[in-house]
C-alpha cells in the first residue's frame, strides 16, 4: 500500500504573523515548520504502516511550497516517512487553494504513475489559511471518495472506515480505496523525531519536482492567476487591557456581577 | 436581477438560524434563492420559513437517494443548479460539511471560493478575520460563480416576504459521487442550551475547571449562554469536542465571551479573539488571556463563579 501524506510549511502561528505588499502572506520573514495539524496525518500514516507491518506499506511525504518548505518535509522524514518529494516553482508562488489542489493532484498522479497511490492523507486543515477544502478539492480533482475529518480510523483489505464528528452528528463513513483522508487533532497526538529517526532521514529519498516535471502549465497557477483576490489585509489594533480586580472574600463575584450588569448582560 | 443561491442550514429539515443570516446577505447580492437538500416531505414547512427571510425561489433536492453519501452528491446538485439558472453567487454555511461541499463545487464549476467570510458586501466583497483574529482581510472572487461560505453570526437576520415560489429539482448524481458512504449517524444530543455557534453569550472552562464543569454550565444558565471549553480540557476527556473553541475547534464571535481557567495560548485565542466583550476568571494573574480582557478577576473559578451564578440570578429576581 502506498499512502502519501501531504504536508504544508507554515508560518509559526506563536509569531508575529503577517502579510507582504502584495497582500500573500510573509513566508520569509517569519519561522516556518511543518503545520502542527499535518503532523496528525503523518502519524496517522505511520500508524496505518505500522498496524500493516513495515514492509507493506511506503509513506511519501509531499510539500508544495518554496525553497525553505523543504524542512516540512525533512520533518515528516525524521518522524518516520519512508520519503519526500518536493514541489517547488517560482510560478506556483501567491496561488490559492484552488492552484494548490491543482498542483498537489498532478504530483499524486506522477507519483501514482510509478506505484499505485492508494491513500492521499491530509490534515484537517493548514494553521496559516485554515480554509479546510484542499482535501475536498483534491478528492474532486483525483475523482476519488473523501473520507474526511476523522477522529478515528480502520482499515482492512482496500476498504476505510472513519469516524468523523460533524457539526450536528457523529458519522460513521467508509470507502474504498483509492481515496482522500484527512484526520483531525483528536486522531492522536503526533510522535516526536527519536535521534535515530532524525539521523536516518538524512539518507532517505527527497524528490524535487518543477511544474515542467508535473506537466503543470506555469501560466495556470500563482497569484497572477488565482481565482480570488485579496484586496486588502488590515491589523486588527490590538484590545487594550481592562480592569483587572483581585478577588478577596468574594470581592471577585460582586465586582464581577456589577461589570456584567453595567454592559447589560443581565 | 440575477439568482443567489443560498444552500439551507438545516437538521432534518428544521431550519437553523444561519439560513436567513444568508438569505439577509444574499438580498443585498440579488435575488435570494433558497436551495433545499433534504427530506421532500418536509419541503413545505421549510419554504413557509425562508421565505419570510426574502427567499423568492425555493429549489427543493429530495434528497432520498443521496442522504446516505458523504458531501460530493450536494456539490453535484449545486453545480447543475448554478448552471442552469445562472446564478451570480452562491452563499454556503461556513459547517464542516458546507465547506467540503464548496471545495468541490468550485472545481465543477472553475469557479473562485471564499470560506469562512465574516461579512460579506456587494460585489461581492468578503471580509474575513485571519491569524488567529489578527489580521482583518477583504476579498473577492475574480472568477466564475463566487462561491462564499459564510460564518453564523455574519449578519443580522432581516424579515422581507418573498415568492417563495417551489421548484422541484432532480439532481444527476454521479457513481463517483457516491464513493463515501455514510455508514451510521448518531446525532448530538440536544444540551438545551443555545448552539455555540450562535450563542450572543460563550461560557468556557479549561484546565482551572480540575474537570468538573458543574461551575461553568451554572453560570453559562444564570447567563442564557452556551457552554465552551479549551482544547487543554477536551483533550484532558472532561467535555466532547464539539464544545472546544480555538484554531481547531469552533471560532465564536459572541457578544460576551468568559474565559474561566483558561491561560489563553495562541489555540485558544484564535478561536475567540473577535468576541465584543471578554471576560476572564484565572488563578494566575499573568495568564496571557489577561491581555484580551475588557474585564478580569484574578481568583478561583470554583469560588468566584458560583457567588457570581447566585448573583446574578438574584439580580434576575
Amino acid at each position: 500500500m502506498n499512502i502519501i501524506v501531504c504536508v504544508k510549511h507554515v508560518p509559526d502561528a506563536t509569531a508575529d504573523r503577517k502579510f507582504e505588499d502584495d497582500n500573500t502572506v510573509d513566508r520569509v520573514g517569519v519561522d516556518g515548520l511543518l503545520s502542527e495539524l499535518d503532523e496528525y496525518a503523518v502519524e496517522q500514516a505511520l500508524q496505518l504502516k505500522e498496524k500493516a507491518g513495515d514492509s507493506e506499506v511506503e509513506v511519501t511525504a509531499l510539500c508544495v511550497g518554496p525553497e525553505k518548505a523543504v524542512d516540512a518535509v525533512r520533518k515528516a522524514l525524521q518522524m518516520g516517512a519512508d520519503k519526500g518529494i518536493h514541489v517547488v516553482d517560482d510560478a506556483i508562488a501567491g496561488s490559492d487553494a484552488i492552484g494548490t489542489s491543482l498542483v498537489l493532484a498532478k504530483a499524486v498522479e506522477k507519483a501514482g504513475a510509478e506505484s499505485k497511490v492508494d491513500i492521499v492523507l491530509c490534515g484537517m486543515a493548514s494553521t496559516d489559511a485554515a480554509m479546510s477544502v484542499v482535501p475536498a478539492m483534491l478528492a474532486e480533482r483525483l475523482s476519488w471518495p473523501q473520507v474526511t475529518m476523522a477522529s478515528v480510523i480502520e482499515s482492512q483489505g482496500d476498504q476505510v472506515r472513519i469516524k468523523r464528528d460533524g457539526d450536528t452528528a457523529t458519522e460513521v463513513i467508509g470507502a474504498s480505496m483509492p481515496l482522500v483522508l484527512s484526520v483531525t487533532d483528536q486522531s492522536g497526538e503526533a510522535r516526536y523525531p527519536s535521534f535515530k529517526g532524525i539521523m536516518a532521514a538524512k539518507k532517505k529519498p527527497l524528490d524535487t519536482w518543477s511544474l515542467s516535471d508535473l506537466g503543470v502549465d506555469a501560466g495556470d497557477v500563482g497569484l497572477s492567476v488565482a481565482w480570488t483576490e485579496v484586496e486588502e489585509t488590515t491589523a486588527r489594533p490590538p484590545r487594550s487591557q481592562g480592569e483587572i480586580v483581585k478577588d478577596e472574600d468574594g470581592s471577585g463575584a460582586t465586582a464581577l456581577t456589577e461589570f456584567l450588569a453595567s454592559k447589560k448582560f443581565i | 436581477m440575477s439568482e443567489v443561491l443560498v444552500l439551507v442550514d438545516h437538521l432534518d429539515g428544521a431550519v437553523r438560524k444561519p439560513t436567513y443570516e444568508l438569505l439577509t446577505i444574499a438580498k443585498r447580492l440579488g435575488e435570494p434563492s433558497a436551495v433545499f437538500i433534504g427530506d421532500g416531505a418536509k419541503a413545505s414547512d421549510v419554504v413557509d420559513k425562508v421565505k419570510k427571510y426574502g427567499a423568492e425561489k425555493v429549489y427543493v433536492v429530495d434528497d432520498a437517494q443521496i442522504k446516505g453519501y458523504l458531501v460530493a452528491p450536494k456539490a453535484e446538485a449545486l453545480q447543475q443548479l448554478a448552471e442552469k439558472t445562472s446564478a451570480s453567487a452562491i452563499l454556503i454555511p461556513s459547517t464542516i460539511e458546507g465547506k467540503e461541499i464548496a471545495g468541490r463545487l468550485a472545481i465543477k464549476l472553475g469557479s473562485g471560493l471564499i470560506t469562512d467570510a465574516v461579512d460579506v458586501q456587494e460585489g461581492p466583497v468578503t471580509t474575513q478575520s485571519v491569524f488567529a483574529g489578527s489580521y482583518t482581510v477583504t476579498a473577492k472572487v475574480t472568477k466564475g460563480t463566487p462561491i462564499i461560505t459564510v460564518k453564523p453570526n455574519s449578519a443580522t437576520p432581516e424579515e422581507s416576504e418573498g415568492a417563495g415560489t417551489v421548484e422541484e429539482f432532480t439532481a444527476e448524481v454521479s457513481d463517483a459521487a457516491k464513493g463515501a458512504q455514510i455508514v451510521a449517524s448518531q446525532p448530538r444530543k440536544a444540551s438545551g442550551r443555545p448552539d455555540l455557534n450562535e450563542a450572543a453569550i460563550v461560557v468556557s472552562g479549561g484546565r482551572g475547571t480540575g474537570g468538573d464543569f458543574a461551575p461553568i454550565e451554572e453560570f453559562a444558565d444564570a447567563l442564557g449562554g452556551a457552554v465552551g471549553a479549551s482544547r487543554a480540557a477536551v483533550d484532558s476527556g472532561w467535555i466532547g469536542h464539539a464544545f472546544q473553541v480555538g484554531q481547531t475547534g469552533k471560532t465564536v464571535s459572541p457578544q460576551l465571551y468568559v474565559a474561566a481557567g483558561i491561560s489563553g495560548a495562541i489555540q485558544h485565542r484564535a478561536g475567540m479573539q473577535t468576541s465584543k466583550t471578554i471576560v476572564a476568571v484565572n488563578k494566575d494573574e499573568e495568564a496571557p488571556i489577561f491581555e484580551l480582557v475588557d474585564f478580569g478577576v484574578v481568583g478561583d473559578l470554583k469560588t468566584v463563579l458560583p457567588a457570581a451564578t447566585e448573583a446574578v440570578n438574584q439580580r434576575k429576581g
